[in-house]
């Protein structure tokens, strides 16, 4: 059968990166394609480009034979190519069928309404989904707002659908859903090139697998002809991940105490609902859960970003809930925040300021009302050659950096006062193995000087990795701690869907 | 009494209807359009001179419709073709407007037209209280009515509005499907801002029927802010525009009964209102109860999402 | 083919020098012929404008006395910019400046010079900085959208004078015009040359260096530029943002409240209708030309002072209105803005075949 799609050494870069160096593979009808890859080595790049958003610098797509120039997403769209990204293409205020309908070709300028509703219903009940038409999207949970994005493209009879990392919003029951709906759309012998690196479910999905690695495609192996094993040693290839040695010095001193904290969100729904949690001493505490369960707002919250409608906040003996003292304790927290570039750092300025951006106000970097350049500067040029920032010539704003520099930056700032507390947020999200396992190392060697960390992320190898205790959040609440030295992950999946726990109390 | 300042209420308010409604389909494409003072100055000169030159008030509204649809199509190029700074543009589109109407509005000043009459609708416009302020009135103002409906059902019931509405909330998502979020976006701005013109006509065309430079005396402005009270919505527009004609018919009854308050104290009421309605608009916003298009005032770059 | 844009990876500092230049080049050629459909020959008319602003001693001080004002208001609205906060609201706070000027020059009593001058200065400076403060409360406390509440009251500051000078502030041996009395020589700048030129000119300037240092030397001005740059970083450095967006927009509204003060001491020597012709609203082209610079803003308010005393020779001779000077600088901002976009991006034809 020949391939319904077809791509030959595509190559995209943007200023000062390449995205994509040299990509090849194809897909054929009825077939499940694993695009294996770390983050950052172009799997989210050459889906844009697969779907018409960014245009190769070279390199040829062919769709069913022909050879395919995209300019926008309508060409690829045209060519029965769907993505559901990892972002999804929704649009919250609207309702679940406007958003349906926006998706769809052909709708006459004044349609009925009914009709629709009928043909998407229809739809609905063939793969047994659970879905109201009439609710907006913003009230819908993040795993049925991937529902939606997959509608859409059946709706509009999609030959090849792409789905970039769908399970990483999904308890593992549900992704178990997800895969009997994706094998039902083989069997009508759709194609579909299904994005992860979660390895057991590429062993379990897949019918080939290419793996990508720094934006080329190094190999690509049928079923039957790889394990986890070969998949994982040709993604991460010779680069050695640096290990540490756990120094287990955890004292029973709980530094934080978070007690049945409630945040609403601002639509008026609760983000954090009666949630509890606490942070003792020299511990690297993980948070596992499904993304939008609440870390985020978890976060906020810690980082003076949100206001708390109910609740406490214990710092030791004080209460710092109330805003003031809140904010003068925050501003002794650590953060490495989710979105790096949206809070933090100021993009317009330059690395020497963005290093100060904490403790401008400190006498080391001013004298009276006035800023201390000199101090300033020196102190740039330590952080810069600590942490081996490449920041370019003096004074280059911050937006300019990459992506694993901007990292540091924050990483050099918020450390190096000594904090007795870190929150990071996905700190190694988008970052190279290297780069990541300085992120870790930093991370452990604060931990072996007292410090306490909050630890989000959403790979569950890295917090069983680093965390001295995980935390498990579903719906806002915690759900109760593991132990991850004796935990599995089936254990912490199913607390992950709001199944208690084994380790409800302290461990 | 009460009918007579309903009706003063309903004359007032309409050039502010015609500009919110104007400027919501601005808004609800993700365009700001601080320039709504300036195309309803545009409106109302091209208006006027239409009417002078032809004779025809239809004529000078489709004048007045077409010079602010020109007007705009700077402010659409700007910001949506070439991703210009939103408010600066519109800041600018202002100036524009009250510069060149003073300019070609100089030969205008003093001219006189015959307006738009009343035209009762059988009927109707024997009822007691809304009868002579809903039911006898001008053309523009039946015809405002009629947009009220036609906008509501335009972005809630046909594929265009549900365009606008996605270019708006969400413009990668709309281009995800297939929309393209620059030419739903430059027609929002467009046609939004011939309907803002159409505002101003009925100033020079109905309320006053002669030119005087910058005769909207600050409306365009009151008209961004009811935008924000209506939440975007058309039905709520109209109730904001009222409110606000009510406002000024009180203000004008003030005077005409001779208080001992001064003119230019209560010239200022209209102000005040506004702001005091924008400050309560705004908690509402907060509150949830209304949404403003989340992609409002941001420029779309398809290859700069992330 | 079709036309792509791409962004640039470094724009060009050249291109960014040379294009607000551009720009005004560019509303010249436009603006040349809105002035030809209103039958002045524009070669004539600009040649007009630059020798009745530049072409004489007296034209030079007409022009430095335009730019005064425009200096403080300039200055006023850029430092909000710097903050990202609209202040459209310079004209009001002008106004309310020059009322609070006035205030204490006809009704303090104050014989000493000195004395008066400052006690005028803080008047207009906390009358100018209360009216923005109000947009600064409402936007820092509740998010209400500070454009619009600024623009909106200039209406009211402009009405409020109005009451004023008509009512209880009108100069009773005015013969009923809408005046206030004339101000005593106490409350009166230093005029030179025998022009109107007067001591305003250097509080401007001085004003400006001293704002240039605020911004880029203190700690308040680096903690205004992140707030400007990100403000939810800002608030996660523990920044109090809804103070400064109070602070920025009060110190916003009294730099250009001086403008007020300026105004009646230097020029006017009275309160009266029309006291600013739309110097507020030039004030934001002027900041948005300057780029954030408060020395551009000097630069910059000279040239508008430039088209402006030419267009005041325009209406003389042609009978022009004078807010056609608006539509040319509508016409400048809109050229600049398209100036920006080729600034950030590269316009490419690219070759290709669209399937599908």
């Amino acid at each position: 059968m020949t391939d319904f799609l077809k791509i030959q050494n595509v190559r995209k870069t943007f200023p000062g990166v390449v995205a994509l160096d040299d990509v090849s593979f194809s897909v054929a009808p009825g077939e499940i394609h694993t695009l294996l890859g770390e983050n950052g080595a172009g799997k989210s790049t050459l889906m844009n480009v697969l779907t018409g958003l960014y245009h190769p610098d070279r390199g040829q797509i062919s769709v069913a034979g022909e050879p395919i120039h995209f300019t926008s997403p309508r060409d690829s769209l045209a060519c029965g190519i769907g993505m559901v990204h990892q972002h999804f293409m929704l649009v919250p205020a609207h309702s679940v069928f406007e958003n349906i309908l926006l998706a769809l070709d052909n709708v006459p300028n004044f349609y009925s309404k009914k009709k629709y509703k009928e043909k998407i219903q229809k739809l609905i009940d063939e793969f047994d989904l659970d879905l109201d038409l009439d609710i907006p999207v913003w009230k819908l949970s993040i795993g049925a707002q991937q529902w939606i994005e997959l509608i859409k493209l059946l709706m509009r009879d999609c030959q090849l659908l792409i789905l970039d990392e769908p399970t990483a919003v999904l308890t593992p029951q549900e992704a178990e859903r997800l895969f009997n709906v994706l094998r039902k759309l083989k069997e009508q012998g759709k194609s579909i090139i299904f994005i992860s690196h979660k390895m057991r479910e590429v062993m379990e999905i897949s019918d080939r697998v290419t793996i990508l690695k720094k934006g080329c495609s190094i190999a690509t192996r049928t079923r039957g002809d790889f394990d986890e094993s070969t998949l994982a040693s040709l993604m991460i290839g010779k680069d050695k991940i640096p290990q540490w040695q756990k120094n287990l010095q955890m004292s029973d001193e709980i530094v934080l105490d978070i007690q049945n904290l409630s945040v609403r969100n601002d639509r008026g729904l609760s983000d954090l609902d009666d949630f509890n949690l606490q942070l003792k001493k020299g511990e690297i505490l993980g948070i596992a859960g499904v993304a939008g369960n609440g870390q985020k707002a978890l976060a906020e919250v810690l980082t003076g970003l949100k206001n708390t409608s109910q609740g406490k906040i214990m710092a030791g003996e004080e209460d710092i809930t109330n805003s003031n003292a809140r904010y003068s304790y925050i501003a002794g927290i650590a953060h490495i925040p989710e979105d790096r570039k949206t809070i933090g750092i100021a993009p317009d300025m330059s690395v020497d300021e963005n290093l100060i951006m904490k403790s401008f106000k400190s006498g080391s970097f001013r004298n009276w009302i006035f800023q201390n350049k000199k101090a300033i500067r020196r102190n740039a040029e330590e952080k810069i050659e600590q942490f081996a920032i490449k920041s370019g010539p003096d004074g280059t704003p911050v937006r300019y950096l990459s992506g694993g520099n901007i990292q540091k930056v924050i990483i050099a700032r918020e450390l190096s006062e000594h904090p007795a507390v870190l929150v990071a947020l996905y700190p190694t999200r988008g970052l190279d193995i290297g780069s990541a396992g300085y992120v870790h190392k930093v991370i452990a060697d604060g931990a072996d000087r007292g410090m306490s960390t909050i630890l989000i992320a959403e790979d569950l190898d890295e917090l069983l990795k680093l965390s001295d205790r995980i935390a498990v959040m579903f719906r806002g609440k915690l759900i109760g701690y593991v132990d991850p030295r004796k935990t599995t992950r089936e254990e912490i999946g199913l607390m992950m869907s709001g199944e208690k726990g084994s380790l409800p109390d302290l461990p | 009494m009460v009918e007579i300042l309903l009706d003063a209420t309903v004359r007032a308010g309409t050039p502010i209807l015609f500009a919110t409604l104007g400027a919501i389909i601005n808004e609800r494409a993700g365009i700001i359009n601080l320039g709504i003072e300036g195309l309803m100055l545009i409106g109302a000169l091209a208006g006027f001179a239409g009417t002078y030159l032809t004779g025809s008030l239809l004529l000078g509204v489709l004048f007045a419709f077409a010079a602010s649809f020109l007007a705009g199509s700077i402010h659409a190029l700007i910001t949506v073709q070439l991703r210009g700074n939103q408010i600066v543009s519109g800041l600018a589109l202002t100036m524009f407007g009250v510069g060149i109407t003073a300019l070609f509005g100089k030969g205008m000043v003093g001219l006189t037209i015959v307006g738009f009459k009343r035209v009762a609708i059988p009927g109707l416009s024997q009822l007691p209280l809304i009868g002579r302020p809903f039911f006898n009135q001008d053309l523009l103002i039946y015809f405002s009515f009629l947009l009220v409906f036609v906008i509501w059902f335009f972005f809630y019931r046909t594929r265009w509005g549900l365009g606008v509405r996605s270019v708006g909330e969400n413009p990668a998502a709309a281009d995800t499907c297939g929309f393209s979020v620059s030419t739903y976006r430059f027609f929002a701005v467009t046609i939004g801002s011939g309907l803002v013109g159409i505002g101003g006509a009925y100033l020079s065309l109905a309320s006053t029927p002669m030119w005087i430079e910058n005769m909207t005396a600050g409306r365009g402005w009151i008209a961004v802010a009811l935008v924000i009270f209506a939440g975007w919505s058309s039905p709520r527009a109209m109730l904001g525009a009222y409110l606000f004609g009510g406002i000024t018919a009180m203000q004008l009854r003030f005077q005409a009964m001779g208080t001992t308050i001064s003119a230019h104290v209560l010239q200022m009421l209209p102000y005040f209102f506004t702001i005091l309605v924008l400050v309560i608009s705004t908690q509402r916003i907060q509150k949830g109860a209304s949404q403003q298009p989340e992609g409002l005032g941001l420029p779309y770059d398809r290859e700069d999402r992330k | 083919m079709k036309l792509v844009m791409e962004r640039r990876e470094i724009s060009s500092p050249l291109l960014r020098f040379s294009a607000p230049i551009a720009s005004i080049a560019v509303a010249l050629f436009v603006a040349g012929f809105l002035l030809l459909a209103s039958g002045v020959s524009p070669l004539a008319a600009y040649k007009e404008i630059l020798i009745e602003s530049l072409g004489s001693l007296y034209g030079l001080s007409e022009t430095l006395v335009k730019t005064t004002p425009l200096i403080f208001a300039g200055l006023g609205v850029s430092l909000a910019f710097r903050m990202q906060i609209w202040n459209i609201g310079a004209e009001g706070q002008i106004y309310m400046g020059a009322m609070g000027a006035t205030w204490v020059a006809l009704f303090s009593g104050i014989q000493n010079h000195w004395v008066m001058m400052v006690a005028m200065f803080f008047a207009a400076f906390f009358c100018g900085g209360l009216w923005a403060g109000v947009a600064g409360i409402l936007r820092a406390r509740w998010q209400v959208n500070e454009v619009i509440v600024t623009l909106l009251m200039n209406y009211i500051a402009i009405l409020w004078v109005d009451y004023l000078i008509y009512g209880p502030w009108k100069d009773p041996k005015g013969f009923n015009f809408p005046l206030t009395a004339q101000f005593g020589d106490a409350a009166r700048f230093a005029e030179y040359f025998n022009t109107r030129f007067h001591s305003g000119f250097f509080l401007a300037v001085f004003c400006a260096l001293i704002l240039y240092l605020f911004i880029e030397r203190t700690v308040w001005g680096y903690e205004i530029k992140v707030i400007g740059s990100n403000p939810k970083a800002a608030r996660y450095a523990g920044m109090n943002t809804g103070m400064a967006i109070f602070f920025v927009l009060f110190l916003s509204g009294a730099i250009a409240g001086i403008a007020g003060f300026s105004e009646v001491a230097g020029l006017q020597h009275r309160l009266q209708h029309g006291i600013s012709p739309g110097y507020g609203y030039t004030a934001i082209i002027i900041a948005w030309l300057a780029k954030r610079s408060a020395i551009g803003v000097v630069i910059v308010s000279f040239l508008m002072g430039v088209l402006l005393v030419g267009g005041d020779s325009l209406q003389l001779l042609w009978q022009l209105p004078v807010a056609f000077v608006y539509a040319f600088q509508g016409l400048i901002l809109f050229f600049l803005l398209a100036s920006d976009f080729f600034i950030i991006y590269r316009v490419k034809l690219v070759k290709g075949v669209i399937n599908g």
